[in-house]
């Protein structure tokens, strides 16, 4: 059968890249596939688990749940470009690590891309602003708690 | 792990097993380098096969739409429809994207009402303080639609089309007495919220046309409004919700009454009749609970595995009972 493919023209963690890719390509499989992103992980591919979250343009959205094709033109962050380029861990990613935030690892970078885009519009959040925030990311080992204490304490080192 | 890699490792595990296996693994992996990879790509799609087409203008997406029919589906958010290829539960032959388009998203303040354009995302609604202070009804529901990465996606108009039953934006588009403006490639007209909700999944439009705006009318001076709903999970489709809106007269008797819910029904039920009692009488808490009890009679909800049907006319008369104190509370209290 004939597949319908389109040319696709994107920045993901500032880099751009160009494919020609088959329209039914979701944005999840792209990058993990295509790019060899293997860092945006994908669970449910049903838009439940926000394991797969990127930033759109600078907005946490699900990439299981965009084609590709609508990602032409547009800006991408992936989990991938979060530390800094001398191998630093982003704020969040350190504070994940000291308080043990994470088990098997799994919903990480989907929490990562959320907390981080949610972090950068409120300084200063509440506890239940965080537990908001991170509704739309399943994760079956924490229990959460280590993960909101992680959110707040990275916060708090980002005010300085 | 998918499906898909799952196959090419047992493809593998089969080679292993032949005579020599790992040699001719070995030869046949370099040449079959380029092949996995492609065979790994076309098993790692999830929906099926269509035709994908960006819109550059209304006028060419409704154009491609009056061509296409109901071969072709209008991709707003994608927050239902992408699910529902994924599992191929839908398969369309064509989609035209209108993201692209500009023009179609934005909200638009006008005399007495305010024009939502289809392609408007939860979060700008959200975002846009003149607006959820104008309609505290929908400031209030939009915490419960979803979670933060879909609201950052859906959209109004396609959520509106898409016609779910259980999702809060049709029962606030019924209490509000919103108008929809429809559009084809030949003609233009508007549906009432009240017309448009055909049944579950099924609206009123044809298959040429497009909901090109959404016109919901400011409400009245001295109204009060009040959404709630129980749900097993934050963002998860509600056991029932109610949207409320009353109006109090100059003697805090009640003018008005709006009562929509969403999850009882194959549509968004509008029940405002349920209060026809309370007109022209004070909010009385009675008065309330009579209203209640009638609301529950008129409601059919089927039932599922998070909640039996009399367990969800329950909660919808529990809701309509707070939601309508609530509503009252506010307007006396000027907010």
């Amino acid at each position: 059968m004939d597949t319908d493919r389109h040319e696709v023209a994107l920045s993901v963690n500032g880099i751009r890249y160009t494919r020609h890719i088959e329209s039914r390509l979701l944005l999840s499989d792209f990058l993990r596939h295509d790019l060899g992103l293997a860092g945006t992980h994908v669970g449910c591919e049903h838009g439940v688990c926000g394991a797969c979250t990127v930033l759109l343009d600078g907005q946490p959205v699900r990439s299981c749940l965009m084609l590709a094709v609508q990602a032409n033109g547009h800006e991408i962050s992936t989990v991938e470009g979060l530390a800094g380029k001398n191998g630093a861990y982003h704020p969040l990613q350190q504070a994940m690590h000291d308080h043990h935030g994470l088990q098997c690892g799994y919903c990480t970078p989907g929490i990562l891309m959320t907390m981080t885009a949610f972090l950068d519009e409120n300084a200063s959040p509440s506890e239940d602003e965080i537990r908001e925030a991170l509704s739309g990311n399943l994760c079956r080992c924490t229990g959460y708690q280590n993960i909101v204490d992680a959110v707040m304490t990275a916060a708090m080192r980002m005010r300085g | 792990m998918h499906l898909s890699d799952f196959q090419i490792g047992y493809k593998r595990l089969d080679f292993l097993t032949c005579p020599g296996g790992r040699l001719i693994l070995r030869a046949r992996r370099r040449a079959e380098a380029r092949d996995d990879r492609v065979t790994l790509l076309a098993s790692a799609m999830k929906p099926a096969p269509f035709k994908y087409i960006a819109a550059s203008s209304l006028e060419h997406a409704l154009a491609l739409k009056a061509q296409h029919g109901d071969d072709a589906k209008f991709l707003a958010g994608g927050q239902s429809l992408i699910p529902a290829m994924n599992f191929r539960l839908a398969r369309p032959a064509i989609i035209i994207d209108i993201n692209e388009i500009g023009g179609l998203a934005g909200i638009r303040p006008r005399a007495g009402a305010v024009g939502v354009g289809p392609l408007t995302r939860y979060r700008a609604l959200q975002r846009d303080t003149s607006f959820a202070e104008l309609f505290p009804l929908i400031r209030e529901a939009l915490p419960h639609i979803a979670h933060p990465q879909i609201r950052n996606r859906g959209t109004i108009g396609g959520n509106l089309s898409h016609a779910d039953p259980a999702s809060e934006f049709p029962a606030i588009a019924l209490a509000l007495r919103a108008r929809f403006r429809v559009q084809s490639a030949k003609r233009e007209r508007w549906i009432d919220a009240s017309n448009f909700f055909a049944g579950a999944l099924t609206t009123d439009l044809r298959p040429d046309e497009m909901l090109v705006e959404i016109e919901l009318p400011s409400p009245k001076p001295r109204t009060g409004a009040c959404f709630m709903e129980i749900a097993r999970r934050r963002g998860d489709f509600a056991i029932a919700g109610i949207a409320a809106m009353v109006t109090l007269g100059e003697r805090d008797e009640c003018a008005e009454v709006r009562l929509a819910l969403c999850g009882v029904g194959e549509t968004p039920v509008d029940a405002s009749s349920a209060a026809d009692g309370l007109i022209g009488q004070a909010p009385s808490e009675p008065a309330i609970r009579e209203a209640t009890a009638s609301l529950q009679g008129m409601i059919e909800p089927s039932g599922n595995v998070h909640a039996t049907a009399d367990y969800q006319r329950h909660v919808a008369g529990v809701l309509a009972e707070r939601a309508l104190m609530t509503a009252c509370q506010r307007v006396q209290d000027g907010h």
